[in-house]
């Protein structure tokens, strides 16, 4: 591989884009958390929902900064290393990106300071209302850029002459067709993963004995969660690679391992792929599976990469083993459902260690199963960035020299490695410390408030780590 | 035919309007803060930069979105600038990004840090500091003007690297500083408020020379900007623009030298808004000077237009919340009592 300004600018991309995931991945979920819980301490005015809020929104405030600053990073990449794109682009997506900031980034800047800071300042309700907006923001936020995400898997809606992009139908290009399967199953995995965290977390109290009350609600409602989500994820996850097949069928038959395609295609479930032999290595299958997964019948049809000429298909090394890690944790998942819904028939659920063991290891798995399934749909898109119609070797900036982009490589990855380690020390050390005890006090604001410092500030302004 | 030519015009200056206002309210609302991070380590006191933290920590995250919605904005409505001047600009940009990083993340990590304090102390004003710089960087190199062939930029890595762009690099900090200062007099009191009346008084001095020398620089660097301001008659339609900014110049150093509270920050603003307008009239309409003018970058009609049927009714209830927020955190901040009703 020779370090041309263009496999640097992907290397950087991915990079960023990658870290950047990981956050959303997390406070999406979150903010709706939070969100239900301010509600029902609004509604029931037990001070346990409180506690565990006031617990929990520590943690987004620390996981939401660090997913803005990413973000900003995000959205200067696309004019100083893809500026060709942005020329192609710009007149489609240009207005996606444009109110995702005004629809969704000014409503969770807003009021995530009245959130944070605002809960002394302001009458219950409106502290309820501000939790809902935020969460309701990273919804927002997530609608819009998937579907200019999915916009560039699935172009519709657009006339292309000169070289560029003109818009026809907004409708269509708004729910481009991939953008529901992608949407629907991107949001069931951001809640997922902040499911796991809860569950995973609340479990490593009960297993330590500590903050029982709080642990007993999170894990509770965390599996609950869970127990629903995860099967249904299957559900679209199956319907989003059907999809796939309708659109991409170079890529799904990359994502399948298969050269030859056709009908009674088996389910490979471990190989090598080889790009040069356009062979798999140390294959292990099981016969016509993959036909009846994809077309539902034995003797369908499924494609093959040798179906595509070479410089028009992604190669399957990398995406067939991503794509596997990700159903695995998905089944994973549905495993957790089922023990839940096992143990809690049983009456056991707070008091079988094995499975708080379990669910203590699981907390990464939304996470890493988010990273594989994104790697997969974009890796799968190569050599296009906008399927079919523009390649992404087109897209990047022609006067990028190799010193500028290495350099600019180098510093992201050093300073992300710095900052987002400092950032899971003090998650770490905030999840130790753990929830502050629901004292009725605290339910009463007026009371608590004059028993109480004055200090709004008093929920960021905590120091966590040990002094000198 | 003629028509649509127009409607065109009109939508295209409404959206000059909007990536403008955005640009503008960028500059003031996270300029100040940026200020106060630039005065951070200057400040008389530990207790004092808590305070001056906390003055900021509800709204900063709301100040930097505006600079998203420039990008984005750019993005939309002028495709062809947003890939033209950001890989001009590739490493001031990479120094602002990875600037606000440090500065964004020590807003959190500092109020949760014991032993590392210190450390987060300086990255937010290290971070404040290289991020204003980068951004006067940016400005400079802007003014100066941009190589371009077709509809890429095709000059090189350093281009923007100039004794005029270094200057604004300088002038801006300045600028900011000043911000920063006048808000801290609004929202403090005591010693810092103090300080804040003694240092904003240098700090116009500085700016006020540094407009000057930008003032008299830029139609050096570009003969259509000598002709825009020097010829007659737009010399006298023009030459309110410095005569007034050196009326509010003098207002702001006596209501500094009065004690006054709100007034010297809303004249801080005004005097950004004239700077914003001087540059305004230097450039215009060229987007991208010297060579692509508003006309020749905007989108097509059919992206204006959807775009603005939302804007009309986003921007001005993201306005209206704003105003809101805000008004939650009024008044002043002090160290050990949290805010004053
Ligand atoms: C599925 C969700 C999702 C995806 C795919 C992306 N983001 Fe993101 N982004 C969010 C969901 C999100 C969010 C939940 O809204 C964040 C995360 C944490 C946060 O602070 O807001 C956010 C923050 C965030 C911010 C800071 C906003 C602020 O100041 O509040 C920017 C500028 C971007 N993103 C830009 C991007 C770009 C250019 C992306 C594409 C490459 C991208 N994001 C992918
Ligand atoms: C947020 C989760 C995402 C992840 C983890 C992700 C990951 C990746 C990866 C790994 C690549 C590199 C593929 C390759 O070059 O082999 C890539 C490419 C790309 N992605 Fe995404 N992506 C995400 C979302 C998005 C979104 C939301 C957009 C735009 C709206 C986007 C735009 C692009 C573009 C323009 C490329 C082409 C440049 C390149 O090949 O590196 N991505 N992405
Ligand atoms: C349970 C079985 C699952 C199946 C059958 C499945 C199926 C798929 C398919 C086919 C794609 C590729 C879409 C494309 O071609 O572009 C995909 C993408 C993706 N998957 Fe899954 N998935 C499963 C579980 C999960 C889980 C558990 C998570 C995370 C918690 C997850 C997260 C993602 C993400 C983030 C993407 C990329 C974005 C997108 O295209 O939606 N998946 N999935």
């Amino acid at each position: 591989m020779e370090l041309d300004p263009l496999i640097l600018s992907r290397i950087q991309f991915a990079f960023v884009v990658s870290f950047h995931i990981l956050f959303p991945s997390f406070t999406v979920g979150l903010a709706c958390w939070i969100a239900m819980l301010e509600g029902l301490w609004l509604g029931t005015g037990k001070a346990i929902y409180r506690s565990l809020s006031e617990f929990w929104t520590k943690i987004f405030a620390i996981s939401f900064g660090m997913g803005v600053v990413s973000g900003i990073v995000m959205s200067y990449q696309f004019g100083t290393n893809w500026s060709r794109w942005s020329d192609i682009v710009g007149n489609v997506l240009g207005p996606l990106i444009q109110y995702e900031v005004v629809t969704a980034f000014f409503l969770e800047a807003a009021f995530l300071g009245i959130l944070l800071f605002g809960r002394d300042r302001v009458p219950r309700p409106i502290h309820f209302m501000s939790a809902v907006l935020v969460a309701l923001g990273t919804v927002l936020s997530s609608f819009w850029i998937l579907s200019a995400n999915s916009w560039m898997h699935t172009p519709a809606g657009f006339d292309f002459r000169d070289g560029r992009f003109f818009p026809v139908d907004w409708w269509q290009i708004v729910f481009n067709p991939s953008f529901p399967y992608r949407l629907s199953h991107m949001l069931t995995a951001m809640f997922l993963t902040t499911s796991f965290v809860v569950a995973g977390i609340s479990a490593w109290y009960l297993l330590r004995v500590r903050y029982i009350e709080h642990a007993r609600i999170g894990l509770a409602m965390a599996l609950g969660m869970i127990t629903v989500l995860a099967p249904l994820q299957l559900f679209l996850g199956d319907l989003h690679g059907l999809n796939t097949l309708e659109h991409q069928p170079a890529k799904i038959a990359a994502m399948e391992g298969h050269w030859e395609g056709g009908a009674r295609a088996p389910l490979i479930l471990f190989a090598i792929p080889d790009d040069e032999a356009e062979m798999n290595h140390y294959e292990l299958a099981i016969p016509g599976l993959s036909s009846l997964i994809l077309t539902h019948e034995l003797e369908g049809k499924v494609p093959g990469l040798k179906q595509f000429p070479k410089d028009e298909r992604p190669s399957p090394r990398i995406i067939f083993w991503t794509f596997r890690i990700m159903v695995g944790i998905g089944l994973l998942m549905v495993l957790v459902a089922v023990l839940h819904l096992f143990l809690r028939i049983r009456g056991r659920l707070y008091h079988t260690d094995w499975f708080h063991k379990m669910l203590v290891g699981c907390m990464p798995l939304g996470f890493i199963a988010i990273l594989c399934g994104w790697f997969t749909t974009e890796i799968g898109r190569q050599p296009w960035v906008v399927y079919g119609m523009v390649r992404t070797s087109e897209g990047v900036t022609p006067s990028l020299t190799v010193g500028a982009a290495l350099t600019s490589l180098i510093a992201f990855v050093v300073v992300y490695t710095l900052i987002y380690g400092a950032g899971t020390y003090y998650l770490i050390r905030l999840l130790q410390i753990g929830p502050k005890p629901a004292s009725d006090d605290l339910a009463g604001d007026a009371v608590g408030e004059a028993l109480r410092p004055k200090r709004p500030m008093s929920l960021p302004d905590e120091k966590i780590e040990p002094a000198e | 035919m003629a028509n649509e030519a127009f409607e065109w015009s009109l939508l295209t200056l409404t959206w000059v309007g909007i990536v403008g206002f955005a640009v503008f309210m960028y500059v003031l609302m996270d300029g100040f803060d940026l200020g106060i991070g630039i005065l951070f380590p200057f400040a008389p006191s530990h207790e004092d930069r808590d305070v001056m933290m906390h003055s900021i920590a509800p709204v900063w995250d709301f100040n930097e979105t505006w600079l998203i919605l420039g990008a984005a904005g750019l993005f939309a409505a002028f495709p062809i600038a947003y890939a033209v001047m950001l890989p001009a600009m590739y490493l001031p940009v990479l120094l602002m990004l990875i600037a606000l990083v440090f500065r964004g993340v020590a807003f959190e990590f500092r109020f949760k840090a014991n032993r590392s304090r210190h450390l987060w102390d300086r990255a937010f004003f290290l971070g404040s500091l290289l991020a204003t710089f980068a951004q006067g960087v940016m400005l400079g190199s802007f003014i100066q003007g941009t190589e371009v062939q077709g509809r890429a930029f095709v000059g090189g890595t350093f281009d923007w690297l100039t004794p005029f762009s270094l200057f604004c690099g300088l002038a801006l900090v300045g600028g900011y500083s000043l911000l920063g200062a006048t808000w801290l007099i609004w929202r403090t009191v005591g010693i810092l408020q103090d300080w804040c009346f003694r240092i904003a008084r240098r700090l116009l001095l500085a700016v006020l020379a540094a407009v000057i020398v930008v003032s008299l620089w830029t139609p050096f660097l570009n003969e259509a900007i000598a002709a825009r301001w020097f010829t007659l008659p737009n010399l006298f339609y023009f030459a309110p623009v410095p005569l007034v900014t050196a009326g509010i110049a003098i207002a702001l150093w006596r209501a500094l030298g009065n004690g006054r509270e709100a007034l010297p920050f809303v004249l801080s603003m005004a005097m950004f808004g004239l700077s914003y307008l001087g540059l305004a009239i230097s450039v215009w309409p060229m987007l991208i000077p010297p060579s692509i003018s508003i006309w020749q970058a905007a989108s097509p009609p059919e992206s204006q237009v959807f775009l603005l049927v939302g804007m009309a009714f986003l921007i001005p209830s993201i306005l209206v919340y704003t105003a809101f927020c805000y008004w939650v955190f009024r008044g002043k901040v002090t160290g050990d009592v949290g805010y004053h009703h």
